[in-house]
Parts: C-alpha cells; structure tokens; sequence
C-alpha cells in the first residue's frame, strides 16, 4: 500500500496537470478532504466537546460549536458513576487474553495446516471456512446454551473471561490469514530446519513465528478491537456488574444517566481503539487489504 | 486422535509435497502415523474450540428448534417452536424491516464505498489522511458511536445536529427516530458512516491492481471519464464487488446493535424490531430459547438460499 506515484489510474497524469483538468482536480481534492473532515471528524469533535457542555447547553437552540463553559467535571462523573476504571479493566483483560489464545492456538493451527499437513488437514480447513458463511445470529442461542454448561465437562462459564477467550479461538478468518502467510514462507527453510533435526515446534518458534512478526501483529490488533467492540456476546455471557466490558456497562447505565455523562463515557470507551488505531493503522490497512484481496 | 491411524492407502493422491510428508514416503507407518500426530497435536486447541463453540451449536441450533425445554423437562415438540414465532406479531415486520435495511444499506453502504474509492485514488494528495478519516469510525466501539447519533444527531429538536444543519438549509426537519419513516433511514446513515471503512479500504486495494495500460488503452480508444469506469473499472473489479456484495448481505440481515441502542428495540410502531432483535428478544426476555433457536434457523435458511440464488445469478454471467 504504498503511495503510489507513475500508476496510472482512471484519470491520467497529464490530464490533471494540465490547465482546466487540474483547476477541478484540485476543487475536488479541497472540496473532499474538507467534506470528509466535516463528515468524519466532526461527529467525533461534536462527541467530545459535547461531553463538556452542561444539560443547559446541549439541550440550546442552535446548538453551540464551542462549549461555552466547559464541564470537565461531565468526564469525571463518567469515571466516577459508572466505574469506568473497572470496566476499562475488564475489558482490556478479556482483550489480552483474547489476543494470547488466538495466537497460541491459531497460530499453531495455521501452521499445522500450512506446513504440516496432517491427514484431514483440508477437510478440517473447510469446516472452518465455513463457518464464515454462518451470521453470528443464528449461532446465539446454541452458543450461549452452550457456555451455561459445556458438554461432557459440565462446567458452566458464565462470568467466566474463558466464555469470551474460547469462543474468539474459532475465528476461521485469522486462521486463514495466518495460514496464507505461513504458506508464503520457503517450504527450504522448513526443509533446512528439519536436516538439522529440529521438531516441528522448534521450527515454529525458531523459524516460522520469527518471520510472522507483522501477521501476528495483525491478529492481535483484530482481536483486541473485535473484544471492545463486541457487545451481544460479552452482554449475554457477563451479565454481572463486576465482570461487564465497557460498551455494556454504559448501555446498563444509559438509561438513569444524564446524557452528556453517556457521551463523555463513550468518549472514554472509545479512546483506547482510536489511540491503537493511530498507532497501528499502517498495519491494520495492509492486514485487512492482504486478507481479503489476493484469495 | 483416531484419525491419525488410518492407514497409509488412505493419504489422499497429488498433495502438494512438504518435507514432511516427503520424508514419510520413504519411511516406516510408525514415522508417518508420528507425523500425523504431530499435525494433529497442533491443531487440536484451535479445533476443539470451532467443535464446543461453532460446529456443535450449529448442530444443537437446529435440535433445540424441534424442541422445548420447561422446568428443566426436554420434549420433542416437531414444528411448534416454529408455528408460534410466525404467529409472533413482530414476525412479519421483522423480516420487512431487516429487507428494507438491507436494501437501504445496499445503496447507501454498498455503492457509495465504492465511488468513494474510486474518487480516492484519483487523489495524488492527502490520500493517507482521507483513508486514516474513513476508516476511523470502524475502530469506535458500536455503542459509543450509536450514543453519538442517538443523543447528538438525532434528538428530534432543533438542538440535534441533523435537524441544526436542516434548518440551516431551510429544509424541514425531522423527528427521527421518532418517526416510524425515518427510523430505518437514520439507522443505515448510522450503520454506514460507521462500518464503511472496511469496503472502502479493500476496493482501494483491488483498484490499485487494475493495470494502467487498460485505462490507457480506454482512453485512446476515446472512452470518457465515465465509460472507462463502465467498461474498465467495474469489470476488473467485479469479484471484489461480488464478494462484499454478499458479505454486506450477511452483515445487515444481523442489523442488532441500531435498533437496540437508536430506538430502545422495537423503535415507533414496531419500526426498528430486526430479525436479530427478535431473537435476542424471545431467547432472553420471553424465555424462549427454543422460539429463539427456530427463527435462528429460519434465518440461516433464509440467507442460504439468498447465497444459492446469487451464486447462481454470478454463475450465469461468466
């Protein structure tokens, strides 16, 4: 995804330096980026000036573009009344795990079947895959059915970080991600490995995982966002105050909440993804596009 | 595993080689069976997980919709749980609002991605910028973003940001999601601003594919701006689309998280209740988890033959 200079696209080079082609070139380029800031960012600037502003003030007609006598104290009741430090905690918890198990058990999955091969291997591939067709819907009921009392085990995992680790393992599209990558790497290097009689772990860690670092980078970014953004799952499986992730707690208290103090506490819920997001979004970019394009 | 003692006649023929593999045809069953093992060591987390948490439920789905549990007490009850969600009165305007959802979602969150990449890499400037804009909204957890829409954007006043920009254009406002008519509108302008990134990130990847030389060959050919977007772009581009076609389809028959959070579930005279939401509804509030389980299924039948006839509609064109 690099920025791509000499390619030609749709509308040529020329065509746009020259006279009246770059005149609209460039009305469109301002016109789109100040229409995308407006449509994109400004929600995002109204949601967190608007946290700020008292009952009074949101509740005015027009409404104010700045906050005329900031309430930063909006933020703190957030924090404060709905625990936020707690949910915040829960959530980035489930996160960290999610994203340990997905790498352990995925990875080793993925590498199974990219380079193992064991006997069934592809079947085993296919059933996965399949999964992706089924809307997450329809599993709901039998999943939740499910967790209440697992079979032969009898165990029951509601309130339980595990009801929400295990169930983010069955990810077909990770598996898939991580199996086309590892595929992309030499069958010589495992041949190599094998000569100088390292096992099929040895080789994973030693060899494999080294190479996979950006892959694995992306897995784990998917699943701490797939864990925040969640809500049915973590709503059905964690319905306790002490173990709920953020997104449900401020729905459980939207409803006897001021509403500048739900937004402000959506602010806070939504720092964490937008922060790894700017961090991250190189990588984010290029794992959703390698994903999806070149199957 | 019992499966790794199957015989050695049993290895399917034309596997692509791997040096495990290769080194097994010259070696005893005992290595083989070994390998196998091996293979299959470090599968079983990950398989164990998709058998609790995916393949069995689906299985278990479609069980408990023949079946009805009450006080503890499981009987076969054929198609009962079936006949009493179709008599639900939110049935049939369940299915009308998540078609017209998808619909709306279609045209608004289908095409409009699309273009949007097309328009973006045109662009030989600020492109990182609009994609890092466009892609933002992804990240928010669903529930922030619905507060933002349902509190700021959509308060029925004129102190909504919506009706604010409205009346600034003299145009008449609107009650929103107070308005049995403009609740399924406002739900896609919120489902699309914050779920358009994904398409419009992958259709940039698959446009910056297209070999230039088509375009130019286009061009000298005298095709307009237009025809080569006809005849060029949208044919080079044509699985991709096909592609996020369907998935897009599979998202919004799922449309949840609006409805609940918009328009508190049913929304004005039963305008917002979705498919999903009646789900959610008979599992978790009427103690229907078998009523639950058969709509369930419905819905993936629903969706299978939705696939099968758009299979064979893209079949037909090639």
């Amino acid at each position: 995804m690099a920025q791509d200079s000499g390619t030609r696209t749709l509308i040529s080079q020329a065509q746009i330096s020259r006279g009246r082609g770059r005149v609209i070139y460039w009305t469109l380029l301002v016109v789109v980026v100040v229409g995308f800031t407006l449509a994109f960012l400004g929600p995002l600037y109204w949601m967190v000036t608007g946290a700020l502003k008292s009952g009074q003030e949101i509740a005015q007609t027009p409404p104010t573009l700045f906050p005329k006598d900031p309430r930063p104290q909006n933020y703190v009741d957030a924090w404060n009344n709905l625990a936020l430090a707690k949910l915040l905690f829960n959530t980035f918890y489930y996160a960290t795990g999610a994203v340990l198990f997905q790498l352990v058990l995925d990875a080793a999955a993925a590498y199974s079947l990219s380079k193992l091969r064991p006997i069934f291997g592809n079947v085993i591939l296919g059933l996965m895959l399949a999964t992706l067709m089924i809307p997450a819907m329809v599993l709901i009921v039998p999943q939740y059915v499910t967790v209440l009392d697992l079979p032969i085990l009898h165990l029951n995992l509601l309130d339980s970080p595990f009801a929400i680790w295990l169930p983010m393992v069955a990810n077909a599209f990770n598996i898939f991600l991580l199996k086309r990558f590892f595929d992309s790497i030499p069958e010589e290097l495992m041949a190599a490995a094998l000569m100088d009689g390292a096992s099929s772990l040895r080789t994973l860690w030693s060899i494999i995982l080294p190479l996979s670092r950006p892959i694995l980078g992306v897995v784990s970014i998917f699943a701490v966002t797939a864990v925040w953004k969640d809500f049915l799952w973590p709503k059905l499986v964690m319905p306790s105050p002490e173990t709920r992730t953020v997104s449900v707690g401020i729905y459980t208290f939207a409803g006897g909440t001021p509403m500048n103090v739900v937004i402000a506490a959506s602010v806070i819920a939504a720092l964490p993804t937008v922060v790894i997001f700017l961090i991250f979004q190189r990588n984010i970019m290029s794992g959703l596009t390698t994903g999806s394009i070149k199957g | 595993m019992a499966i790794t003692t199957v015989p050695e006649t049993s290895r399917k023929p034309g596997r692509p080689p791997s040096p495990y593999s290769a080194r097994s045809q010259r070696t005893s069953l005992g290595r083989k069976v070994r390998d196998n093992l091996t293979g299959h060591a470090f599968l079983i987390g990950a398989v164990l997980c998709f058998v609790v948490f995916s393949w069995y439920p689906m299985i278990r789905g479609i069980v408990m919709s023949f079946q009805r549990t009450r006080r503890g007490e499981t009987t076969w009850v054929g198609w009962d749980n079936y006949w009493r969600i179709i008599a639900d009165p939110s049935f049939w305007p369940a299915w009308r609002n998540t078609f017209y959802f998808t619909v709306l979602a279609l045209v608004l969150g289908y095409a409009v991605p699309f273009f949007v990449a097309v328009l973006l890499n045109e662009f030989r400037h600020a492109k990182g910028y609009l994609r890092i804009l466009v892609y933002l909204p992804v990240m928010l957890p669903p529930a922030s973003a619905l507060y933002l829409f349902k509190f700021y954007a959509y308060d029925p006043s004129e102190a909504g940001l919506f009706n604010a920009i409205l009346k600034a254009l003299h145009l008449p406002t609107s009650q929103w999601m107070q308005s049995p008519q403009m609740t399924m509108p406002a739900m896609v302008i919120a489902s699309t601003w914050m779920n358009m990134g994904g398409a419009v990130l992958i259709y940039l990847a698959s446009l910056q594919n297209i070999p230039g030389e088509l375009y130019e060959a286009a061009e000298l050919d005298g095709a307009g701006i237009w025809r080569r977007i006809v005849h060029v772009t949208i044919p080079q581009t044509r699985l991709i689309l096909a592609l996020l076609a369907m998935l897009q389809i599979v998202a919004t028959m799922q449309l949840f998280i609006e409805p609940l959070i918009l328009a508190n579930g049913a929304g004005a005279e039963d305008s917002a209740t979705s498919v999903a939401y009646l789900i959610y509804q008979h599992g978790f509030f009427q103690n229907d988890l078998n009523g639950a389980a058969a709509l369930g299924v419905i819905m993936l039948v629903v969706l299978a033959g939705f696939s099968a006839g758009y299979v064979r509609l893209t079949a037909k064109q090639d």
